[in-house]
């Protein structure tokens, strides 16, 4: 069962339509992501499922119950905000306690509560602490507390780590991740990473212009984009122009600019894509340069030159031009013992994965 | 040296900025009825002699009575002014600011003749005290929300909706989350309001009524040469109280900003 469900939700600010149509269902106990470039729209859509942002037409129904006319403070939705706000003249404990006020528990009941609180976040004995003594990272918890300890049906996240430093994000992210397994509360995450959004999310929308362009797990996101947009938006992905051959039984057959002939299954082709130029799309980790000297008899084989380089450690990523094309490809390769770095100028064999390729509309 | 004549010109400007202000201490302890050099000794007696004057204690209580409700009145409609110029949108906003703020630049005499006028001609009521803390009320308000604006403006509207999203009201937001981040700021207007109602001498003579100001008063005993020394040694208590209150001021506008977290611009110290 949906715990929100969003049903043609538009949002006018006076001439600007920041969102144009939204409809989307999200599940009790996910953890769903909203993600898009700046402006795209997702904010606005946490902050109408918050109560901040009235609709202009459209409805929200949150655990069932329409919310048009209900406001921020009495929706079952809790919200961390971007910037922490948390409130600078309270300590620790009466920040986290605050939505309990009008709860009228007793003393002893409220700081056990509270105390349970920072505990689940990691904060146990901080309670007394003044609010702006707190670092950027406690700051978070904090405010992650103050939301959780109301027990909302819906946790929304306002693009929460991009304050934080690296080191401090990628151990905020599996933490998030594993306090929203722990309280089992539907969070929904704005962000505009989409390592991030892939590395927490059950789920991810992707947003461009006001618009949904597709809801997907992280792995079908990342190897079935819907569009040529999703694909360059999350991750790498190479674009090559293809032209349609013929059709046999179940597979469709492309002339791939640079790499030649390559069979499609019908079911991995997007409706409406069997016109006759589409754009086929296939990831760096997809394609990879060969180092043996004699390559499997099987192995499709191409060449090309290395125009440039980024050398990551663990990884290379190689930007090699095919015989015959004019716009390099991303290669990935993972460094091992046995694979020297190729220079620039180097030439290169390159083979590549017939079932990774993804066939656009165009 | 490099500025050296910038030093120069800072120095003697605030030489001839001061030098008259320093004179008003001097002379209030200088043992001698005649403000002359050269000074004639060290005395106290001014001092002494101000305690005696029984017209005098009225009019620093009406003063004090007149700054107190003045700078309450400019304080309360300066948080409704501060709050709605940072918040909300309306239209005709920036005229109407700026018709609060003019009377930061009025002439002070025209607006003491105008309010007479209105108040004698017009209203056809009579001066009293009341009729000078509506005066005073009209210079201070917007001292008050250029203090407060500051302070609203510098924070941070997730405060606000934080509150609401955990359960809070409206009222509930102003009252336990609003307040007391502007509190600093609210302290700094009401003691700057106090302090510039307090030394208010144009609007305080036009409008005032059996019972002057203490700057009223001043001007009264400055007709009687005897009476220089004790007016001077009075003046010299008032710049003191003025003092102490407009660092007191400060000291709560900056703590204000530094609340909020928000970087400080300006002020009036």
């Amino acid at each position: 069962m949906s715990i929100i469900s969003l049903q043609g939700i538009e949002k006018y600010y006076g001439e600007y339509h920041a969102l144009k149509g939204i409809d989307c269902e999200i599940a009790e106990g996910e953890f769903f992501s909203l993600l898009g470039p700046s402006g795209c729209g997702k904010t606005t859509l946490l902050r109408v499922i918050a109560g901040f942002e009235d609709v202009s037409s459209g409805v929200v129904l949150l655990g069932g119950q329409n919310m048009a006319g209900v406001p921020a403070n009495k929706r079952p939705t809790n919200m961390v905000f971007q910037s922490y706000a948390i409130f600078p003249h309270l300590s620790v404990a009466q920040n986290v306690g605050y939505g309990l006020r009008r709860a009228k528990l007793s003393p002893a009941e409220l700081e056990a509560r509270v105390a349970e609180a920072l505990d689940m976040v990691g904060l146990s004995g901080f309670g007394a602490r003044a609010a702006h003594a707190l670092s950027g990272g406690q700051r978070q918890r904090v405010a992650l507390a103050r939301a959780l300890i109301l027990k909302p049906k819906v946790l929304l996240l306002d693009e929460p780590l991009s304050a934080l430093d690296k080191k401090m994000r990628e151990q905020m992210q599996s933490e998030l991740r594993r306090l929203q397994r722990q309280v089992g509360i539907t969070f929904i995450l704005v962000t505009h990473d989409q390592e991030e959004a892939l590395i927490m999310s059950d789920r991810i929308a992707v947003m461009f212009e006001g618009e949904i362009a597709q809801v997907a797990s992280p792995q079908e996101l990342y190897r079935r984009p819907v569009t040529r947009r999703v694909g360059e938006f999350i991750g790498v992905m190479n674009f090559l122009d293809a032209r349609h051959l013929d059709e046999g039984g179940d597979n469709v057959r492309f002339d791939v600019e640079g790499l030649g002939a390559a069979s499609i299954s019908h079911d991995q082709l997007p409706s409406g894509a069997r016109a006759f130029a589409p754009v086929v799309g296939l990831r760096p980790e997809a394609l990879s340069v060969i180092y043996d000297a004699k390559p499997d008899p099987g192995q499709r084989v191409v060449e090309g030159e290395v125009v440039d380089l980024s050398y990551y450690g663990d990884m290379t990523y190689y930007e090699v031009r095919l015989d015959g094309t004019s716009q390099p490809l991303t290669i990935s390769m993972k460094n091992l013992a046995t694979r020297p770095v190729l220079e620039r100028g180097a030439r290169a064999r390159v083979t590549w994965d017939e079932g990774s390729l993804v066939v656009f509309a165009a | 040296m490099k500025g050296g004549w910038l030093r120069v010109y800072a120095i003697t400007y605030l030489v001839f900025l001061y030098l008259p202000v320093i004179l008003l201490p001097m002379f209030a302890f200088n043992d001698g009825t005649v403000m002359a050099f050269p000074l004639k000794g060290f005395t106290t007696q001014w001092f002494v002699q101000l305690a005696g004057i029984e017209a005098l204690h009225g009019a620093l209580l009406n003063s004090v009575f007149i700054a107190t409700i003045t700078a309450t009145l400019s304080v309360l409609l300066g948080i409704c002014a501060a709050r709605a110029s940072t918040r909300f949108r309306f239209p005709f906003k920036a005229p109407i600011m700026g018709g609060i703020m003019v009377p930061l630049v009025l002439p002070e005499i025209i607006v003491a003749v105008s309010l007479l006028v209105v108040v004698v001609q017009v209203l056809d009521l009579p001066l009293s005290a009341w009729t000078v803390i509506a005066g005073h009320t009209l210079i201070c308000t917007p001292f008050a929300i250029a203090i407060l604006s500051s302070a609203f403006q510098g924070l941070d509207q997730s405060f606000e909706e934080a509150a609401i999203d955990l359960g809070e009201t409206r009222w509930g937001v102003f009252r336990n989350i609003i307040l007391p981040l502007v509190a600093p700021g609210i302290v700094a207007s009401f003691l700057i309001c106090f302090t510039i109602s307090l030394d208010e001498f144009i609007i305080a003579f036009f409008l005032t009524g059996a019972e002057p100001t203490l700057p009223v008063y001043i001007w009264s005993q400055l007709r009687f040469p005897t009476k220089i020394p004790a007016v001077m040694a009075l003046g010299t208590l008032m710049l003191l109280a003025s003092l102490i209150i407009l660092s007191a001021a400060e000291f709560y506008r900056r703590r204000g900003v530094a609340r909020v977290g928000g970087k400080d611009s300006g002020g009036f110290l």
